[in-house]
């Protein structure tokens, strides 16, 4: 036992002290932090930059309709188009809308002039402004008085509570809960492929600079091999929680840099209510609309069982780990160089994918049978059962999963042990199936 | 500590690597583990350092079965010799001395002495992908000496070094051995066989076709012929020659006569020179005794011919 921790404690020292590691470390989260603080930054400063539109009104109604935004000013202008167009100033104008005498009969003749291509939203904004005030027209005409038409207006939003009483009503929130899922089973799979090759590499490594006789003089080649995969576990896992902590530092800071106080609490302040942001138009609304959800998205994660979730997340990720990862300890251990990978690395890879494209069925479809089967099968199982965890799936399906992820990599272990032991003497041969199959059956 | 190898076999798929092969290790012997490429050296040192197991026969040290706890008392250098490029060397050495059994505090002690003798103290935080051959193969000899072992087994050690490296190595296993170590060597160095060996085993086509102590086997090759340098006339010479000797060579040389002949008797040494000095004066007169390069390719060819017939196409 001893000399598997000392293996351990050298695969995990060398490469946590490696400086792609390190760089990786601290790119990770500031990739993500970034991400995340760049689209709260724009959703925050967008409006800062206003966009003057000269226009030509020639129906004389609309122009003093069109509401003064944050984003967009317009302002009126008297030429007519062709010589507007000829004399336009881009350094100080966005561009000129043309609204024709037609518009009230034909609305789709207006037109915006850009010296650039557009924004689309700016683009989406005018359209909504000229709707609204066009719509608005329109209802006039017929009749319909804004207070009635306000009355009419109807807007569903289904509350999901679970039917369970025992708990305090559960509220569910179906894409949000599936996202969290589908993120988590994502992430095990990118840590399965990464960590799987830099076994992979590892056992090369050790093989092409014929380290391992030397090593295996002194250790059972099934020590080595574990104490590889351990080792580099450890290092995922420690990558994976400084990237945790890492993200929160910098999304926190970064937000408590943009609003000025109080760190991300102030932050979700701001986002959860809208009413502090002088939204004036219907165009604005949308963004509001959007903010009010993500205060929903809040609540329902609050409602996700997150120890179970969390438990069920470190148990895959180490499961299905263990699992892929002894395998490609064997085909390090079977080939000579990189090339050769290629081939073997097929088999492996084609489960892992097969997980994914029904991970993304299973999130819409949770309670399907290629659901059911695909988180019991131990080769699938860490990312389907992962999209599962937040649909609450039987206990009984969640013991069968488990224990058979156990099993498998038990027999995957065991299988790559084998391989392993026999791969790593071999030099300089044409390393086929047929070749590995027999070495499953070598005497020790 | 004695290392006795008994009736060792060893199968790969339709490949023999070890067809029964006995032979004794004495203790604190300088061991030559001899044979042409392929013939099955490298599967028997694997055999004896436990990386693998024989389909049949027994290996032991010192008349114990050999169990798991005799690797720590194997100290062993691959042919191929291989460290881990990224790592700095007084680290690695020091994990290396651990594997082996040693207590981190014992293996820096240890490595500090060795790292001293060697001359190498200032490598300790390098890298090893920053070292010469010749440096990384010092530090492999240290990383296979570091825990003291009883037996070393050195495969091929002195390739990779120049001279002066080659000698520093050389007068270390002296040492080692002087000190109780037994030390098995494999190497197609023949010259370095006779100035380091006691003993030779020399393996042949998966089989042992040859052993003993070095000077037991360079005597039962002796060819029983002799170099004679003298001043005179060769008819002389030829005069002088009655009886069982041969002569098979003669040759001017300088400012005497050079002749080689063959003779039977090994001990009628005294015969022939008292024969000769009537004729001739005698200047040097030596027994020519066969290298153990020449040993070697007379066993191999000669036990090549033999089973061609019988071997299989593989």
């Amino acid at each position: 036992m001893g000399k598997i921790t000392l293996i351990i404690q050298r695969e995990y020292l060398t490469r946590i002290r490696k400086k792609s590691f390190i760089i990786m470390t601290i790119l990770g989260p500031l990739l993500m932090g970034g991400i995340i603080a760049l689209s709260v930054y724009l959703t925050l400063k967008t409006q800062d930059t206003v966009s003057i539109v000269q226009v030509i009104d020639e129906t004389n109604s609309i122009y003093s309709q069109l509401p003064q935004t944050q984003s967009i000013h317009y302002v009126k202008d008297t030429l007519p188009v062709a010589i507007a167009r000829e004399i336009f100033n881009a350094e100080k104008y966005y561009g000129i809308l043309y609204i024709p005498k037609t518009t009230f009969t034909r609305p789709d003749s207006i037109t915006l002039f850009t010296a650039k291509q557009p924004s689309p939203a700016v683009v989406t904004v005018i359209e909504k402004n000229l709707e609204n005030l066009i719509e608005e027209d329109k209802f006039k005409n017929a009749g319909i008085s804004k207070a009635t038409l306000d009355s009419l207006k109807t807007k569903i939003s289904l509350v999901q509570k679970s039917v369970a009483t025992d708990t305090s009503e559960k509220e569910f929130s179906a894409e949000i809960t599936a996202g969290a899922g589908f993120f988590a089973g994502m992430l095990i799979y990118f840590f399965i492929f990464l960590y799987g090759i830099q076994v992979m590499r590892g056992v090369m490594e050790e093989k092409s600079n014929r380290i391992m006789e030397l090593i295996i003089s002194s250790v059972k080649p099934f020590q080595l091999m574990m104490g590889k995969i351990i080792g580099i576990a450890l290092v995922g896992l420690t990558q994976f929680l400084l990237w945790v902590v890492l993200t929160l530092a910098i999304v926190s800071m970064v937000s408590s840099w943009i609003t000025g106080d109080g760190g991300s609490t102030a932050l979700i302040e701001k986002v959860q209510t809208p009413v502090e942001l002088p939204l004036d138009t219907s165009a604005e609304q949308v963004v509001s609309q959007e903010m009010l959800q993500s205060s929903g998205f809040m609540k329902a994660l609050g409602s996700l069982n997150i120890t179970k979730i969390l438990f069920a997340f470190v148990f895959y990720f180490l499961g299905g780990y263990l699992l892929y990862s002894a395998l490609f300890a064997a085909i390090g251990g079977a080939v000579d160089n990189d090339t050769d990978t290629q081939q073997f690395m097929l088999p492996i890879t084609i489960p892992l994918i097969l997980a994914y494209i029904v991970a993304v069925s299973v999130m819409t479809n949770p309670e399907s049978s290629i659901g059911y089967w695909f988180s019991i099968i131990p080769f699938t199982s860490p990312i389907v059962m992962m999209v599962r965890m937040p649909f609450d799936p039987p206990l009984i399906d969640l013991v069968i999963s488990m224990v058979l992820l156990v099993a498998g990599f038990i027999f995957t272990t065991w299988i790559a042990g084998r391989i392993y032991r026999t791969g790593i003497l071999m030099y300089g041969k044409k390393i086929t199936w047929k070749e590995i199959g027999k070495w499953l059956f070598y005497k020790n | 500590m004695q290392i006795k190898v008994e009736h060792i076999v060893k199968q790969y798929a339709s490949h023999m690597a070890l067809d029964d092969v006995t032979f004794v290790i004495p203790e604190q012997s300088i061991f030559g583990l001899l044979g042409p490429n392929g013939a099955g050296k490298t599967s028997l040192i694997r055999i004896i350092t436990r990386i693998t197991a024989p389909d049949q026969g027994r290996i032991y040290f010192d008349n114990q079965t050999s169990n798991p706890n005799h690797i720590y008392m194997i100290g062993y250098m691959p042919e191929e010799r291989g460290l881990y490029q990224k790592m700095e060397v007084g680290e690695q050495a020091v994990y290396f001395a651990r594997l082996k059994g040693m207590t981190r505090h014992d293996a820096i002690q240890k490595l500090r002495y060795w790292f001293d003798k060697f001359e190498i103290r200032p490598w300790w935080k390098k890298k090893v992908e920053e070292l010469s051959k010749g440096m990384a193969q010092k530090v492999q000899f240290i990383v296979t000496v570091i825990h003291e072992p009883k037996v070393l087994i050195l495969d091929e050690p002195f390739t990779g070094f120049d001279p002066v490296n080659t000698n520093l190595i050389k007068e270390e296993l002296l040492r080692l051995n002087k000190d109780g170590t037994t030390i098995l060597l494999s190497t197609h160095r023949m010259e370095s066989v006779e100035e380091l060996c006691s003993h030779i085993v020399l393996i042949n086509k998966a089989k042992n076709v040859l052993e003993g102590s070095v000077r037991e086997v360079r005597r039962t090759y002796r060819t029983g012929n002799y170099d004679i340098r003298y001043k005179g006339h060769p008819v002389s010479l030829v005069n002088g020659l009655w009886g069982p000797y041969q002569l098979l060579e003669n040759k001017e040389e300088d400012d005497h006569q050079f002749a080689r002949i063959y003779m039977d008797n090994p001990d009628q040494t005294n015969v022939l020179l008292q024969a000769l000095i009537n004729e001739v004066q005698v200047v040097g007169f030596n027994e020519v005794i066969p290298s153990m390069n020449d040993i070697f390719i007379r066993v191999v060819e000669k036990k090549e011919e033999l089973p061609r017939a019988a071997q299989q196409p593989n």
